[in-house]
């Protein structure tokens, strides 16, 4: 049976009222923008959303937050983003702010059937209120839980039928982590290839953790921050 | 006479072991990564998952799926390597960064951090922060030596909202390099022209 859907609604049509999902991309970088924009425009609601960022300079998921579906939200970074500090200020979305390396092994550890761990990040700070502390060689970790979810939408540069995945640059960062961490894990590609074509040790993410493909081969990929040197600066 | 950015950058970049991998935060640590000698071997981390992070792209050469945690174009140097956020925050808090660089809004006597949130202000939030703060062999600030409001970031205890507890080993601000000592802080070398009586009087701890 083949994971490929012919288009993003139909890849997206089990998400429902209520969902928890995970969205890959550290800010614009690699996000699922096919996917995104579905799901705002599907007219589903409530939704938590699991992501480092939540969009940026009213782009990607800012969309969500634009068309009030989202009610909670875990992410780790707010920075310049207008759309979620607006929602922080009015109290119309639920906001919790996570370590970076928590929020990722969290989601891990999901995937893994790992349901707690101990870290050293957050010992003494507000991250580690009311958790579980413990003592190991001396030194103090906090207890954290697995973070689960419905649905992870993910962007790759490359995919297969059997959903076997290979990622570019720093777009990957969350994404195989969350396709591991949630139920139905589907994955907006650039490029779909045929069976054989990505050399099993290319493998970045098996083709078990993903669940639905689909075909997206145009992207708008936004730069936030756009920094560059001139070549006379450099001759000099 | 203190020191500029650059100066604090350049001063920054002496702490730097050659052949060590070091991450650089947002904002004044960015800067550091201009000063490296270019035989340095040093391998900068960036925690969207690089190792191996090169300058800023020639204009032109900007691709929007390379970036630095900043979220600012970036480029990859031979031999760099690029990995999903787990791999990059075991990199981290397992020990195997070196040295991070970190920007602050207090920084405390006891090597205690604070650097995400100010009460009553606008959230940030924390990003790789804590992760950073907490599993890095070596924490250095750079800050400003005072707020743009004329109070200090060196104090005995940070009132802000912790990042973590007891781990900077070293600052480098405008008026020099300082140690936190517990109750105070050590100078260890001052910008030229800048006065022990100087740095003490805009210091919100005893110079011990």
């Amino acid at each position: 049976m083949t994971k490929v859907y012919q288009s993003v609604e139909d890849a997206i049509s089990e998400i429902r009222d209520g969902a928890r999902i995970m969205v890959g991309g550290f800010g614009l970088c690699g996000n699922a923008e096919a996917l995104i924009a579905a799901v705002a425009e599907s007219g589903v609601k409530d939704l938590t959303l699991i992501s480092n960022n939540a969009g940026n300079l009213g782009k990607g998921l800012a969309a969500w937050l634009r068309a009030d579906i989202v009610r909670k939200i875990f992410c780790t970074y707010v920075g310049n983003n207008e759309d979620l500090h607006k929602k922080m200020a009015d109290g119309s979305v639920d906001v919790t702010i996570l370590p970076q390396g928590t929020f990722v092994e969290r989601m891990r550890a999901a995937g893994a059937g790992i349901p707690a761990f101990f870290t050293p990040t957050g010992v003494g700070t507000v991250v580690a209120d009311g958790k579980e502390i413990r003592e190991f060689d001396g030194r103090e970790y906090v207890m954290e839980r697995a973070l689960h979810a419905d649905f992870a939408l993910i962007r790759a540069r490359k995919v297969d039928p059997a959903g076997n995945i290979r990622f570019y640059r720093t777009a990957r960062n969350f994404s195989p982590i969350m396709a591991m961490a949630a139920k139905m894990a589907i994955v907006e590609t650039d490029e779909l290839v045929g069976l054989g074509e990505i050399d099993p040790d290319d493998v970045h993410l098996p083709g078990a953790f993903i669940q639905r493909v689909v075909h997206v081969p145009e992207h708008e990929d936004t730069i936030e921050y756009r920094t560059v040197r001139t070549r006379s600066e450099v001759q000099s | 006479m203190s020191w500029s950015k650059v100066e604090i950058a350049q001063r920054a970049a002496k702490e730097i072991e050659p052949g060590s991998i070091v991450n650089l935060g947002i904002g004044l640590p960015t800067l550091v990564a201009d000063h490296l000698p270019a035989d340095s071997g040093v391998w900068l981390q960036s925690e969207n998952g690089i190792l191996g992070m090169g300058p800023f792209p020639y204009e032109g050469d900007e691709d929007p799926q390379i970036i630095n945690a900043g979220k600012q174009t970036v480029t990859i140097v031979p031999g760099g390597a690029c990995f999903d956020s787990a791999t990059s925050f075991a990199m981290i808090r397992g020990g195997h960064v070196d040295l991070s660089i970190l920007g602050t809004m207090q920084v405390a006597a006891n090597g205690d951090i604070a650097n995400w949130s100010i009460p009553g202000g606008r959230t940030m939030g924390i990003g790789g922060a804590m992760d950073l703060a907490a599993g890095s062999k070596r924490i250095l600030v750079l800050t400003s030596h005072q707020t743009k409001k004329g109070k200090a970031k060196l104090v005995h205890r940070c009132n802000f909202p912790l990042t973590a507890r007891g781990v900077v080993s070293r600052i480098i601000t405008e008026l020099g390099v300082f140690d936190p000592k517990g109750e105070g802080f050590s100078i260890v070398e001052l910008a030229e022209g800048v006065s022990e009586e100087e740095a003490r009087e805009k210091t919100g701890a005893p110079i011990v």
